[in-house]
């Protein structure tokens, strides 16, 4: 009963993706109602199997149920397996819960939202993507297919943010979260495989040893988490947007309102302190490591909270307001406080998806209060002016406006360095092949097309 | 004795198109010539997936035709298909065929079919033999239709010329040395090194590779695309060059792939020529293919078999796809956007697809490929993994940066619709299907794959048995490479059995070749 229960949670958003994916695919265009009645099915049913599975574990009081899909790729002379398998514990069911409801709430408010929009359909098969891909990951048992469903969920969010994509700006920002996701993604890989490695397997049970989460004790010397943990601690910031990498999160308000509560307010920021999360036992191994999780959460709170005071839409602020929480979670994570770290998430992405659909009508939401009131709202002092020097207070300004410079120096001491490089390569290159080629090749404005 | 197909599948699958170049080159009514060639790419294809099919039937790694009419002659077994050469012919017709569908009736004037059908000849040819001087002699043949375009469209052809004219001297002269040699294990030097530039020669790798961006700046790109995508110059590698050469060699082609490949996926990124951007981008691609075959295990070689397959038919199809919009609006800029997606949705759609399966995307058909090849790529060499890895993000990054330049950030107003023809909508529908049906249920082809990796290897360590007992006894003797870099002491002792390097297959296939000491030596590693 819970393994059927386990495949529903996991077949319902791969059944949603492939019917709508292969509809778009076919040139069948599904109506909107359709669209938005299929959507709603897939979630309420992925949704009741999953009550059904935390129903049962608490009346069974199982801690621990493994679905097995078998393996995908077998190899058994080379003992090459890639198992896909799925994992249902006090982590995965509450996060698998939280990713039903919260789509389940963006999925009709889009439909609203987006009614007759010409993007439609594309929001909906990229909403599928992301769906399907957040409730891999939650629930994957082995580190590989946690890494699908990361890959996915990391797709369709550079999609969503360049969703206008008439306008240059959401793509550029769209292109600016891919690049991000790519580097972060390519940690992840070398990870996963160095602890398939170490473990013999990618399966987080052999990981974490026999204990269910949070009991597991890591099967690995301090020296070996380490290096598995600093690359799953990259892979995790670049997702969760944690310093330097900070610099994607305003950008990605570029999407759409719908897409920007669930996408980055709510679950794909907080995927990387779930993985943090998912490996915890593997932190436990490396006091360094821990101290490194907690310093990097620390660091980003700061410059979040520092940022967010100057951002003048209220996109960009709840985006850094989002941060804050989230680097707190890190910082909770790291001090080994697990069940702090996930209900802090599950609160935490509960109200700032609220926060993020109510972002569009906040104007109108002021006047009712005032209305109400019959008064201007109150503004808050704050607690800083007087305290602070004027040229401090000016330096301080001016580095949240700029946020932190961080683009800035990645552009600077990574990017461009790197543009140079293979700018005077190609101009090398050009020169050489114009050299070879004497004389040079007519253009083709001046060959007469054949026939004539 | 080499088993028999149940049907000439080989030689109708070469003479087909060579027939079928005749008759359209001999036609001057380019439409006639186009519907010509359509059908008989579409016999073609239809012979080569029916020995492939035949063929897996058989449960053999090599067999030849039925009524072998070459073998009739000459006595001898030219035309064999393999474990190798099996899906490439498949997949090579299919790119062929596709292309010659794909091509708009406008612009059939430019794009010759009869040259298209002698090539796809030649290549299917090349891919079905064994015999080393018929693969020189159809390889040096193969370079003569993109010559002949590049003439007849008033462009420089001295870049193709040197860089050929080379190609085929090295091939010549390199095998001549090699057949006048003593002992054919320990060939000499110089015909080792020239055998192996020829390789890199045809491979593109750096910096012997302008020749390529040259090709796809000043012929069709039609032609551009099929002279590359069936990757012959890996094929030399595998046929030429691997049972001759020495480690060094096949390691120098390693290193210099390796430098191509991260070179090639910098110059993609910051290209603003679309076919300039394709041509790096396939560079990259084609040089992990050699990299993952100097991975002397099962699961690296496998893993650059699978990404061979996955390349050939995912960077195939992006480009057909370039080639459709470049049909319609000409060249295409990068440095500019173009915003088409709300013309060309099924084109776009595919564009995407394609470019992610060629990276290694789960759920396509190179994830698993990609996935195997780093596996094994980091167990041997934990640098060489990483930069592999390093590869695969840059051309993540460019495949989505040309996504969005092309179809996003504009408006584009068109006077004429833009939309997909039937014939495209057929291509972009089975490529498609092939890259999320090979990517869902990859097990088959990795099956396949494996089996002719262990083959390879096994030929390798019977033709250059120095080489393999040094790989085995740096593989038995000194734990591996990440072995040294990770401390494994803490490791479970049932995970020795998951390691790469100690699978049966490696001791299935050093059994035959190896002294008894080495086989005593893996097992007590398996004990360890």
């Amino acid at each position: 009963m819970l393994t059927v229960a386990g495949y529903i949670v996991v077949g319902s958003p791969a059944l949603l993706l492939a019917i709508i994916g292969l509809s778009m695919l076919f040139g069948h265009r599904l109506t909107e109602r359709f669209l938005a009645q299929l959507t709603e099915t897939s979630v309420v049913t992925g949704l009741i199997a999953a009550l059904m599975i935390l129903g049962m574990m608490l009346l069974t009081d199982v801690r621990h149920v493994p679905v097995e899909l078998g393996n995908w790729v077998d190899i058994p002379e080379e003992h090459f397996h890639f198992n896909v398998k799925f994992l249902f514990d006090r982590l995965s069911v509450p996060f698998v819960i939280l990713t039903f409801v919260l789509c389940g709430v963006i999925g009709a408010f889009a439909s609203r939202y987006l009614h007759r929009d010409e993007g439609y359909h594309r929001f909906f098969l990229f909403y599928a993507l992301f769906q399907l891909g957040m409730i891999l990951s939650s629930v994957a048992g082995t580190i590989e297919t946690l890494f699908l469903g990361w890959e996915l969920v990391g797709l369709s969010s550079a999609l969503l943010v360049a969703f206008f994509h008439s306008r240059p700006n959401p793509v550029m920002n769209g292109q600016r979260v891919w690049t991000v996701y790519r580097f972060a993604d390519a940690a992840f890989l070398l990870g996963a495989l160095v602890l398939h490695h170490l473990t013999g397997a990618g399966d987080f049970e052999k990981l974490t040893g026999a204990g269910p989460w949070p009991e597991g004790i890591a099967t690995i010397s301090p020296s070996n988490a380490l290096i598995v943990g600093t690359l799953l601690l990259i892979a995790a910031a670049g997702k969760s947007a944690l310093v330097p990498f900070s610099g994607w999160l305003p950008r990605a308000m570029e999407g759409p309102t719908p897409s920007s509560a669930v996408f980055y307010g709510a679950l794909s920021v907080h995927l990387g302190a779930f993985l943090l999360l998912r490996v915890s036992p593997l932190l436990e191994q490396s006091l360094p490591l821990r101290i490194t999780i907690v310093a990097l959460g620390l660091v980003t709170a700061i410059f979040a909270a520092v940022t967010a005071r100057v951002q003048t839409d209220v996109k960009s602020a709840l985006a850094f307001a989002s941060l804050i929480q989230v680097s707190i979670i890190v910082v909770e994570i790291g001090l080994g406080f697990r069940y702090v770290a996930l209900s802090h998430i599950i609160g935490h992405a509960c109200m700032r998806t609220l926060q993020l659909l109510r972002a569009p009508s906040l104007l109108r939401d002021y006047h009712a209060m005032e209305n109400a009131l019959g008064d201007h709202l109150p503004v808050n002092s704050s607690y800083w002016p007087g305290r602070v020097s004027n040229a401090a207070s000016s330096w301080l300004y001016r580095f949240a406006f700029e946020r932190g410079g961080l683009d800035a120096m990645l552009d600077e001491y990574l990017l461009r360095p790197f543009l140079r490089v293979f700018q005077w390569s190609d101009r090398m290159e050009r020169r050489w092949t114009t050299f070879l080629s004497q004389p040079a090749s007519k253009p083709a404005s001046e060959i007469p097309p054949p026939g004539d | 004795m080499i088993p028999e197909l149940h049907f000439p599948w080989l030689e109708l699958s070469i003479v087909i198109p060579f027939v079928g170049a005749m008759i359209c080159g001999l036609q001057r009514n380019t439409d006639v010539a186009r519907r010509y060639a359509i059908t008989l790419s579409a016999c073609t294809l239809f012979c080569s997936a029916g020995e492939w099919v035949d063929f897996s039937t058989l449960n053999t790694f090599s067999a030849h035709d039925h009524w072998d009419f070459v073998q009739s002659v000459f006595h001898r077994d030219i035309f064999v298909i393999d474990e190798l050469s099996a899906p490439l012919l498949p997949l090579t017709a299919l790119m062929y065929f596709l292309t010659i569908i794909s091509t708009l009736r406008t612009k059939a004037g430019r794009f010759s079919f009869g040259l298209t059908l002698l090539s796809e000849s030649l290549a299917l040819a090349t891919l079905s033999c064994r015999e080393p001087w018929v693969i020189i002699t159809l390889l040096s043949l193969a370079i003569l239709p993109p010559w002949i375009e590049l003439k007849r469209r008033q462009r420089s052809t001295r870049i193709y010329s040197l860089h050929m004219g080379l190609y085929v001297a090295l091939l010549l002269i390199g095998w001549t040395l090699v057949n006048v040699s003593d002992d054919q294990q320990n060939v000499p030097l110089l015909a080792s090194a020239m055998l192996t530039m020829a390789a890199l020669l045809r491979a593109g790798v750096v910096p012997v590779h302008p020749w390529l961006t040259d090709l796809f700046e000043n012929a069709t790109f039609g032609t551009a695309l099929l002279f590359v995508t069936p990757m012959t110059g890996a094929y030399a590698v595998m046929r030429l060059v691997l049972p001759v050469a020495p480690a060094w060699a096949m390691q120098s082609i390693a290193i210099l792939s390796l430098i191509t490949a991260v070179y090639a996926a910098g110059m993609s990124l910051i290209q603003t020529d679309a076919r300039r951007f394709f041509c790096y981008l396939f560079l990259s691609h084609s040089s992990l293919v050699l990299v993952g075959l100097e991975i002397v295990t099962p699961i690296g070689m496998t893993g650059a078999l699978c990404v061979w397959l996955s390349v050939g038919l995912s960077l195939g199809g992006f480009g057909l796809t370039l080639r459709s919009i470049e049909a319609r609006i000409g060249k295409i800029q990068l440095d500019q956007f173009h915003g088409l997606y709300e013309h060309m949705p099924m084109l776009a759609s595919l564009f995407l697809l394609m470019g992610l399966s060629s990276i290694g995307f789960p759920g396509t058909l190179g994830f698993v490929g990609m996935e195997l090849l780093v596996e094994g790529t980091v167990e041997v060499y934990p640098l060489v993994g990483i930069a592999l890895v390093f590869t695969a993000a840059l051309n993540g990054i460019s495949i989505l940066k040309a996504y969005f330049r092309i179809f996003s950030g504009t408006r584009h107003i068109a006077t004429v619709p833009l939309k997909a023809k039937p014939s495209e909508r057929f291509s972009v529908l089975v490529l498609s299907l092939l890259v999320l049906g090979g990517g869902l249920w990859p097990q088959p082809g990795v099956h396949s794959r494996y089996h002719a990796a262990t083959a390879l290897l096994q030929l390798r360590s019977t033709t250059t048995p120095e080489h393999n007992s040094d790989q085995l006894e740096q593989n038995t003797t000194t734990p591996s490479a990440l072995e040294q870099l990770l401390d494994l002491e803490h490791r479970p002792a049932d995970s020795h059995s998951q390691n790469v390097h100690d699978g049966s297959a490696s001791d299935q296939l050093n059994e035959s070749t190896l002294p008894k000491k080495s086989s005593s030596e893996t097992d007590s590693k398996h004990e360890h």
